[in-house]
């Protein structure tokens, strides 16, 4: 299951998705808007996607995993549009018969997803909005330098 | 020949634009694009160190030759996940 949506994400059924059988171990890894950032606010974020590119990485990033682990299979959902505070804006769910390639694999899918995948979060917070990643260093449009500023 | 080109996120916002179609001399590299786009928008120069490309949902160097047809994405830095 490789999918980006627009809607909230039923983590349990991402979950169900993997598991079988065969699996004795399901890891879900569930990625929720924070509330804080860099010493901002967050009151939202949005995310927008390349939808056809990041779908196609997605996948990459589920053969990989797969060729590199002895699992099962992968999930990986993610939610386009805003994603309010504790909401769940990406879910993947790994299965495989033993524990330790399920969180090893699971752990490698968010790492890789968050490098490569073309999705964006524009971070809406007290004061301004900025896209997360162009940045070097510091905040900028309004936001204070301090961490408690 | 022709490509198409996507801008997403911050380049989107700034072109005011999440696409648009370019002519460029048959063989031009991706590279040769970039530069061609930063004459006319020398906002974009400071971008340069941070902007991937792909070419038909493919990630690619800036030594990539292009063809008729393809599609261009220019590729800030991402933020995926949460």
């Amino acid at each position: 299951m490789f999918e980006i949506v627009a809607h909230p994400i039923d983590a349990a059924l991402v979950s169900a998705a993997v598991a079988n059988a065969t699996t004795g171990a399901t890891v879900t890894f569930i990625g929720t808007t924070r509330d804080h950032n860099d010493g901002r606010t967050v009151t939202r974020l949005e995310y927008e996607a390349y939808r056809e590119m990041a779908l196609a990485e997605m996948r990459k990033i589920g053969d990989v995993a797969t060729q590199r682990w002895p699992i099962a299979a992968i999930a990986i959902v993610h939610r386009i549009g805003v994603v309010p505070i504790g909401e769940a804006s990406v879910v993947i769910a790994v299965s495989a018969a033993h524990r330790a390639a399920a969180f090893e694999a699971c752990h490698f899918a968010i790492d890789r997803l968050k490098e490569v995948v073309p999705i964006w979060k524009k971070e809406h917070f007290d004061g301004g909005e900025v896209w997360i990643g162009s940045q070097r260093g510091q905040p900028f449009a309004g936001g204070s330098k301090a961490p408690d500023g | 020949m022709t490509v198409h080109l996507r801008f997403f996120a911050s380049l989107r916002e700034r072109l005011k634009a999440s696409a648009a179609e370019r002519t460029l001399p048959d063989g031009a590299t991706v590279g040769e694009l970039w530069t061609a786009l930063c004459r006319e928008r020398p906002d974009l120069e400071p971008l340069s160190k941070s902007i991937s490309f792909a070419v038909n949902r493919e990630y690619v160097e800036r030594d990539h030759r292009l063809a008729d047809g393809d599609e261009v994405a220019l590729i800030p830095p991402v933020s995926g996940g949460a």
